[in-house]
Order: C-alpha cells, then sequence, then structure tokens
C-alpha cells in the first residue's frame, strides 16, 4: 500500500478498495518500525491522525469528502499546527505548542488530508545536512551513512522510505529541492508569495517558501493544489489565479524551449552527476523540446549574496526568541541580560549563532552599504540574468546539487563547503522564481536530481515537464531497500 | 554673552485607529494587562504583519494638512534592538521612505506674531508595549495592549528657539490631529509624547552639542525640562565645560533630569527594509480623495469662532484649537443661544474644574447638554452667577439635571422688584447707624460702604434676591435718604 503514489492511494480509497484509518494505520506502522533508523520525525500524532481517518472514512462514506480526503501527508516542524508542538528543529522550541495552524497547515486539513506528524528538519531550517537538528540528524534512506540534505530533510527521508506519501516542507536557498534530490524524491518550491507564510515559522522572509515533496510530479501537483493561494495574513502573498495544475501535466512539450546555463556545468560539478543530468536533458529533447545553452553571468554571486541576505533577516527574525514569552527560557536568570544571553546562548546551536553574527554584522553600522546593500544590488543582477534569460527559454534546466549525498560530518568542519552545496539552487530564491528537482538518475546507488527553474507562476509548466519525463523514465519508481 | 537656545521636537502620536498597526487586536485604552495583545503582538512564531489601511490614511490626513508632500512609495523598516516591552526584538518604522515629507505647522508668539516650524517628515510605526516595575516582588511585569498600536512619529527641525515656542508648538500639533480626529490628544494616556532636542550656543556660532530628552507627556513638564536644560548647558559651558551628546530622562513630579545613556552606549540599531511588507504605492486619487475629506483645520475654526460667535482672537484660540473642546463649546452655544457666556463657563470654570481633576474634556462628568442648560437659566435670570456655580458643583458631583437641582435645592433667584423692595426697606429701617455713616461719608467712600446694606438684604432674601436687582434698588433708596 505505501508504494502506492497519492493519486492511486486517493483511487484506492474512493473506490473502496481500502479505509482511511487502514491506510493511516499502515503508515503509522511503518513509521513505528522504520523510523528509528531515520529519525525523520519529531512527533508523531497517532491519536489524532486516527480520529481524524474516521471521520474522513464518514466523509467518504457520505459522499461530500473533499478533494485529498484519508490521505495522509506530514508537516515539516518549521509549519506551526495548533495544539501540537511545533520545535522548528530547535531546542529553543521544544516546549512550544502553537494556538494556531500555519495558513499551508489550515489548507491541507480542509482538503481533508491525515496528519501523520511533524517531520525533523535543520534547527531553524539553517543548514544543508539536516545535522543542524536538535533532534538529530535524519538519515538518508538510500544510505545511512549519509545526510538527507537539508533543511527538509525530514520530510524527503519520510517521502523517500515511504512513512508518508506525500509532506510538506519550506525552501529558502535550495531546502526543498537539495534533500528532494539527494533523497531521489519530487519536491517543488513555488514562485515566492505562491503559498501562505502565515504560521510558517520564519529564517529568511523574502526567500522563505512553502512546498510540497512527492515522490511524483503528478502528487506534487495534487498537493500544490490545495497549498496555493492567496492568503490575507501574509502581505506577500499573492492573489495571482491559482490554475489546476494537475489539468496540464499531460501535454505534449514538443516545441519547448529550455535552457542550460553554461554556469551551472562548471569545475564544480561532479562529472558522473553531469552525465545524468546531460542524459535527462536528452530525453526531454527526444519529446521535442529544444536545448539552448544561455548564460547566467551572475550566478557566482548567489552564494555570496545569500549569506548576507539570509542572516541579516534571519538575525532579526530570531529576535523574538528571547525567554520572555515562550519557548526555551534559561534555569533562574539574575536579570533581564541573563535571561536573554543564556537563554538564547542554551537554546541556539552553532549553525543558527554564525548566522545571527553574520546577518547582525552586514547590518552594522559603517558595514551596511558593503554588506547588506552590495547584497541586494547583486540580488537584482541575478533577476536581471533570469528576466534574459526567460525572453529567449520557456524553462531552465540543469543540475539540483553539484554532488550526491555526502557521508555525516563530511563538511562539519567547513561550513563554506556546506553552503557551496545549494550554488544551483539559491539563486531561484534570489529572483523568486519557481523551481523544482525530480530524480534522474544514480551515482554510486546515490540519488541524483534535475533541477527545472521556471518563470513567475509557471508551476504548471515545470510540472507537465516533470510529469512527461517521468512517463518516459522510471528513476522516481526507485526505492530504497526498505521499502520493498 | 548672549545665548541662544536651538529646539527641535519629536512628537509620538497615537492614532485613533480601532485595531492595531498590524493586527486586528483593539487599540482601546485601559483594559486590564495584555487582555489586547493577539498572537501577532506577542510575536509568536510564524505570525506576520498586515498594514492597517486606516492608519495609512490617517498619516495622509496629517501630511495633508500640514501641507507636505506624501511619499508616493513609503516603505517599512525594522529598527533591531532587544528590550522586553518589544516582542519582536524590533520595531517596525520607517526611515529611509516615510509617509509625510516636509510641511510646516505655523505658531503664533507672545507679540501676536507668526513663526513657521518646518517639519522634516512624518513617519508610521508601532508602539511599543509597558514595562510595570511595581508589584512583582523584584521582577518586572510587561503589559503587551499597548504595543502595536499605530503611531505617527512627526520630527521637526530644529526651528524653535525657547521653551515658549515648544510648547506652542506642540500644542499646535495637539490641535491639528485632535481637530483631524486621528488622535484623541489625552495627554494623561500617552496619546502624545514628546523627544525634545535642546542645544545651546552664542549668537552666531556653530550649532552646539544637542542632548535628547525622552518622553515628556504633557506640555508643562515639557515646558520645564527644555528650560531645565538649556540652563543645565548655560552653566555647563560656562564653567568650562562641555555638553556630552546623550539621551536624557526627566521626571515631572519631581522635576529632577538625568541622563540615561551617552551616544558611545547607544543601540546600533541595525535599521533593513522589513521583508513583511511590500512599499506602499500611493496614488494622487487616494490623496485627492483624502484631501477632499479633511475636516475643519485649527486656522480655519478660529476665524469661523470669532465671525460666529463674537469671540475674541484669544478666546477663539482657547475654545477652538482642541478639537473636543471646540465641539463642546459649540454645543453649548448653541444649545444655550449664549456664546459668550459659553464661552466663559467652558474656559473658565469647567477647564478649571477639569485642570485640577487633570481629565480630558470628554470624560468631563458635566456633559455640553447640562452645561447648555444650566446657562439658560442664567440668562433668563432664573439664578445668579454664584448659585450657577453651586450647580455646577452639584451636577459634576452627579446630583442629575440642572433644573432638578435647582428645585431640589431651592436656588430660584428672588427677581421680582417688590418683593426685593420690601426687604431693603426693612434693611434700612433696622441699620440706622450704618444709614447715618453712609450719609455723612465722603461720595468716594460711598460705594464701599454698600457692601453691608447688600450683605444684610442677601441674607434676609437666604441668598436669592437678584444682586443686581438689589444693588439698583439699594442705591435708589440710599440715594433718596441723601
Amino acid at each position: 500500500m505505501h508504494t502506492k503514489t497519492l493519486a492511486e492511494l486517493k483511487t484506492g480509497l474512493t473506490n473502496g478498495e481500502f479505509s482511511s484509518v487502514e491506510l493511516t494505520q499502515h503508515f503509522l506502522d511503518r513509521i513505528k518500525n522504520l523510523d528509528s533508523k531515520y529519525n525523520c520525525f519529531i512527533s508523531v500524532t497517532e491519536e489524532a491522525a486516527l480520529a481524524q481517518a474516521r471521520q474522513c472514512d464518514e466523509h467518504l462514506a457520505a459522499g461530500d469528502a473533499p478533494v485529498l480526503c484519508g490521505l495522509p501527508i506530514a508537516h515539516k516542524d518549521i509549519f506551526c499546527t495548533e495544539g501540537i508542538r511545533t520545535s522548528c528543529g530547535s531546542r529553543m522550541l521544544d516546549n512550544f505548542v502553537p494556538p494556531y495552524n500555519a495558513g499551508v497547515v489550515d489548507k491541507i486539513a480542509k482538503a481533508g488530508m491525515v496528519v501523520l506528524g511533524k517531520t525533523n528538519m535543520d534547527e531553524f531550517a539553517m543548514g544543508s545536512s539536516n545535522e543542524t537538528s536538535y533532534y538529530g540528524p535524519v538519515k538518508n534512506p538510500w544510505h545511512t551513512d549519509c545526510v538527507p540534505g537539508g533543511s527538509s530533510g525530514g520530510s524527503a527521508a519520510a517521502v523517500a522510505a515511504c512513512l508518508s506519501p506525500v509532506a510538506t516542507a519550506t525552501d529558502t536557498g535550495g531546502s526543498i529541492r537539495q534533500p528532494a534530490a539527494l533523497c531521489g524524491i519530487t519536491g517543488l518550491k513555488p514562485t515566492y508569495g505562491r503559498v501562505s507564510r502565515w504560521g510558517m515559522i520564519a529564517f529568511a522572509s523574502s526567500l522563505d517558501q512553502g512546498g510540497p515533496m512527492a515522490r511524483t510530479a503528478e502528487d506534487a501537483a495534487m498537493l500544490l493544489n490545495v497549498m496555493a493561494g492567496l492568503d490575507s495574513r501574509d502581505s506577500t502573498s499573492t492573489e495571482h489565479e491559482v490554475p489546476d495544475y494537475t489539468a496540464t501535466l499531460n501535454q505534449g512539450i514538443a516545441g519547448l524551449t529550455i535552457g542550460i546555463p553554461t554556469e551551472y556545468f562548471d569545475e564544480g560539478l561532479n562529472p558522473a552527476t553531469e552525465q545524468a543530468v546531460r542524459n535527462a536533458l536528452s530525453e526531454l529533447e527526444k519529446q521535442g523540446a529544444r536545448l539552448k545553452e544561455i548564460t547566467l553571468p551572475h550566478s557566482h554571486l548567489s552564494v555570496p549574496a545569500y549569506y548576507v541576505i539570509a542572516p541579516a533577516e534571519a538575525s532579526a527574525n530570531l529576535s523574538r526568541f528571547d525567554g520572555a514569552r515562550y519557548g526555551y527560557r534559561c534555569k533562574d536568570p539574575v536579570d533581564l541580560h541573563d535571561m536573554y544571553m543564556r537563554s538564547r546562548a542554551e537554546a541556539f546551536g552553532d549553525e543558527v549563532k554564525r548566522r545571527i553574527l553574520v546577518g547582525a554584522y552586514c547590518l552594522s553600522a559603517g558595514y551596511y552599504d558593503a554588506y547588506y546593500n552590495k547584497a541586494m544590488q547583486v540580488r537584482r543582477l541575478i533577476k536581471n540574468d533570469f528576466e534574459s534569460a526567460f525572453s529567449e527559454v520557456d524553462v531552465i534546466a540543469g543540475p539540483t546539487c553539484p554532488n550526491p549525498a555526502f557521508e555525516f560530518g563530511a563538511k562539519g568542519d567547513n561550513p563554506v563547503a556546506m553552503y557551496l552545496e545549494d550554488i544551483y539552487t539559491i539563486a531561484a530564491n534570489l529572483a523568486g522564481l519557481p523551481a523544482m528537482s525530480l530524480p534522474c538518475g544514480f551515482v554510486d546507488q546515490k540519488p541524483v536530481g534535475l533541477q527545472l527553474i521556471g518563470q513567475y507562476f509557471d508551476e504548471a509548466r515545470m510540472l507537465n515537464i516533470s510529469h512527461r519525463y517521468q512517463l518516459a523514465t522510471d528513476w522516481h519508481c526507485q526505492s530504497p531497500s526498505d521499502v520493498s | 554673552m548672549t545665548w541662544e537656545t536651538v529646539i527641535g521636537l519629536e512628537v509620538h502620536t497615537q492614532l485613533a485607529t480601532q485595531t492595531k498597526i498590524f493586527s486586528g487586536a483593539s487599540t482601546e485604552f485601559g483594559a486590564e494587562p495584555n487582555t489586547q495583545a493577539c498572537a501577532i503582538d506577542l510575536a509568536m512564531p510564524g505570525t506576520l504583519p498586515v498594514l492597517n489601511e486606516e492608519a495609512l490614511r490617517m498619516a495622509v490626513m496629517f501630511g495633508l494638512a500640514i501641507d507636505a508632500d506624501i511619499g508616493k512609495i513609503s516603505a517599512f523598516e525594522r529598527k533591531n534592538y532587544f528590550y522586553p516591552d518589544l516582542p519582536k526584538g524590533y520595531q517596525t518604522t520607517q526611515l529611509e521612505k516615510p509617509i509625510v515629507l516636509g510641511g510646516h505647522v505655523d505658531i503664533e508668539l507672545a507679540d501676536g506674531s507668526t513663526k513657521t516650524i518646518r517639519i522634516h517628515h512624518a513617519h508610521l510605526e508601532e508602539d511599543a508595549g509597558k514595562s510595570l516595575h511595581e508589584d512583582f516582588h523584584g521582577m518586572s511585569g510587561i503589559d503587551l495592549n499597548r504595543a502595536g498600536t499605530p503611531l505617527i512619529e512627526i520630527v521637526s527641525e530644529p526651528d524653535m528657539s525657547n521653551a515658549d515656542e515648544a510648547v506652542a508648538f506642540a500644542k499646535k500639533l495637539h490641535a491639528i490631529v485632535t481637530s483631524l480626529e486621528i488622535c484623541d490628544g489625552i495627554m494623561a494616556h500617552g496619546s502624545m509624547r514628546f523627544d525634545v532636542n535642546v542645544s545651546v550656543r552664542q549668537l552666531g556660532d556653530e550649532l552646539g552639542t544637542r542632548t535628547e530628552t525622552k518622553n515628556l507627556n504633557s506640555f508643562r513638564f515639557m515646558e520645564k525640562a527644555i528650560k531645565k536644560e538649556v540652563e543645565r548647558q548655560i552653566d555647563l559651558i560656562e564653567d568650562g565645560g562641555s555638553v556630552r551628546q546623550e539621551t536624557r530622562l526627566y521626571d515631572g513630579d519631581t522635576d529632577i533630569a538625568r541622563s540615561m545613556r551617552s551616544k558611545e552606549e547607544a543601540n546600533d540599531y541595525r535599521y533593513f527594509p522589513c521583508p513583511d511588507l511590500l512599499p506602499i504605492e500611493i496614488d494622487q486619487a487616494y490623496i485627492d480623495a483624502i484631501k477632499a475629506s479633511l475636516p475643519e483645520l485649527p486656522e480655519a475654526r478660529h476665524q469661523r469662532f470669532m465671525e460666529q460667535y463674537q469671540l475674541s482672537s484669544y478666546d477663539a484660540g482657547v475654545l477652538g484649537d482642541d478639537a473636543a473642546t471646540a465641539q463642546y463649546f459649540e454645543t453649548t452655544a448653541d444649545q444655550c443661544d449664549d456664546a459668550k457666556l459659553a464661552a466663559n463657563w467652558v474656559s473658565g470654570e469647567l477647564a478649571a474644574k477639569l485642570n485640577s481633576e487633570d481629565m480630558p474634556i470628554q470624560q468631563s462628568p458635566v456633559s455640553a447638554e447640562q452645561l447648555a442648560a444650566l446657562i439658560t437659566r442664567i440668562s433668563d435670570k432664573t439664578i445668579s452667577n454664584k448659585m450657577a456655580r453651586e450647580v455646577f458643583d452639584a451636577i459634576w458631583q452627579g446630583e442629575g439635571e440642572p433644573d432638578a437641582i435647582i428645585e431640589a435645592r431651592g436656588l430660584k433667584q428672588v427677581s421680582n422688584s417688590g418683593a426685593i423692595e420690601v426687604m431693603v426697606d426693612e434693611v434700612i429701617a433696622n441699620s440706622a447707624k450704618q444709614v447715618d455713616n453712609y450719609r455723612n461719608a465722603d461720595v468716594a467712600k460711598r460705594p464701599k460702604m454698600l457692601g453691608y446694606f447688600v450683605g444684610q438684604i442677601m441674607t434676609a432674601s437666604k441668598g436669592q434676591a437678584n444682586p443686581q436687582q438689589v444693588n439698583k434698588i439699594l442705591l435708589s433708596k440710599l440715594n433718596a435718604l441723601l
């Protein structure tokens, strides 16, 4: 049952092949049996899930079921869930139970999905390996010695190991696409503003965007259908109309122009990864797409610009965690300063502290122009690069990551080496463009991701291309050993 | 040595919106602590701000009222600092692109001339909560009801040269924002708070080093704080010292000022654009619509009061500058049909009483309608001015409507001249000695001697005789005896 796609499970539920309770119990059992090995979940909400599944079965029987009624899902622990601890992977929020739901959580509940639990993540979404989580690292289901990627490593590994058919995730610099690539699943970061950020704990507000993780493009489309849309509680969310992303999945791709950026195939790219990506591009060409070499001349500036802007925003976003109103407070503070200093020192991990320090520094008097302002100028140049590329091409394609999954600790001493894992993903966040990753091969039995970057609000086209690719290939059907 | 003072003001003005600037929580004053703070005001994780359009509209109204430019693109920034009454750890405010640019406010000086005070800009921002330092066993309490209340911070150019000008400017701003009804103007609630920047220099010199005294919440305290600070700076320099750039606090109750922090200790606020709020684009049609619906401004009302109610320029200022006072006066004057008397009562008896109780006119226990009814009884000579003060006090104490009080206390004035004549005759008959004295006295001394007779007559009438009639009749009868 767990190897079925979301689309197949929906059919099974509708046809009465199994009930939502059976389906939910099956996934809860898998989590119980296997998650000690992967550490995908921070919280499992067994009782609530089964209660919800029972209600869903009633709706299914009554014929008034909403669109994804009774289908299981897991939420990244960055999305606030009313009455359920929402930790953001941090000791700081280990005791935090929100009195409200994130916009995304509300929408998914309205669609009738059953929430299995909350998935592990890098602390405050800061990391590319899931090693910064207060709850310990997530293991890559393909190779438990290797990282699952980050920050949405728990969601990616849970979907890859079939502990949940789909999951929510967030992407600030690659946190959906990189773990999707490393775990061999399909993940999509929508256009900035497409999905509500209300109740999604902020890392870098101008870059953060929630999106779906699934095993297929079709499943991602089904989930994006219910996640996307205006939320009046988020001023940056957009009124732009939400299409039915499943409606155009089967369209032919003949005549589309796919841009191949020279800069994404430079010397930093693992040759075996490059080969897998090139093969995928050939498949698209075979289906009638035209490949066109393009250039994104400011690509090399995306990582440095990102590591100014994201920490700058984070340094302010994380100021609210001061021990005063909720979250961690140090024992017996002697005065206000002591409370601030020790609460934050004891509850934040090293990577979070590093980014707060970097961010505060970049915004300081005398450094603002040299760092923050300069980075914002670079951001504009990167956006311009894409705008001029999209005057010639319909979509851009390349690798999601330069390398397949690396071993735990491999980049532990070197934050910059870790940051460079996001070299191909960060630019889409800086420009606010939609981008996704889908499986396109293996290197040393580790999955490789193909990245597509679309024009603003062109998620449907990326999903269409991905779906056509998945109809012709079976990389997305392959599973790690525990699944079968 | 001739010293010159240079003063600039920053005025925090709470906007009279129903809800907060970035959340739907109520802004009403005086609720139980922390009952008007929602998840956004508490800066719970994942919450986001949405701008209250009403706050924006009010800021634009202010800009138009002072003849300023409205920023066509206005943006919010984050001002970062840690303090427990600032839940997010940053204040959402405006720096580079404020909503109101330039403009001016004209003040009237003591000599009757007019001085223009330029406004540098005014920006929208959120208020912080309050720290309560009493009653928590050595700890501090935090009340976040005020957190997120919309403010405009109005920043003047350093165009004022003494405390009187600063107070005139502050009062004029108060008149403008209350007339626009964008601020309730209640100083005791902190609806307007002043930061004063003061420096001194010898005539003709470059600007001196300034200090900033923060958070003054009354015109009187501001005046005292400025005078004290000017004196301190001059003394310091004359004693061979120099002024240190610093932020100062002034306690109006104790009249003690002290340094809060020096420039070196000042925060680096690390301002940057708030990524949660998109820049506001304001089009001309929006501005034009607001312009067309601006209410009457203090200067226009001043003129109208002089013409419509025949008030002196001074009275028109006292009654017309503050919108709530103006409204109270107009209701009273229109209902009692005696504008002069209404003006005297509102600016005299009522103002004194409100002042002594530190109460805004909006909360006056005597309503404009009650005062009008009271004044009507003075005009129709039912009661004397003296009785009216007694009735006024009774209304203030909540004893009921004016007519009912007059009735209950038996305060009807005797205006029947026949009855008064009888009383006058009686008193004259019983005061042979005093009548003799009066008759023999120098003409110039006689008026002073009337007091005795009037007193006797008022006692006989139990205070109910109309004093003007008593005087008139008494004088004619006494003079007939000469």
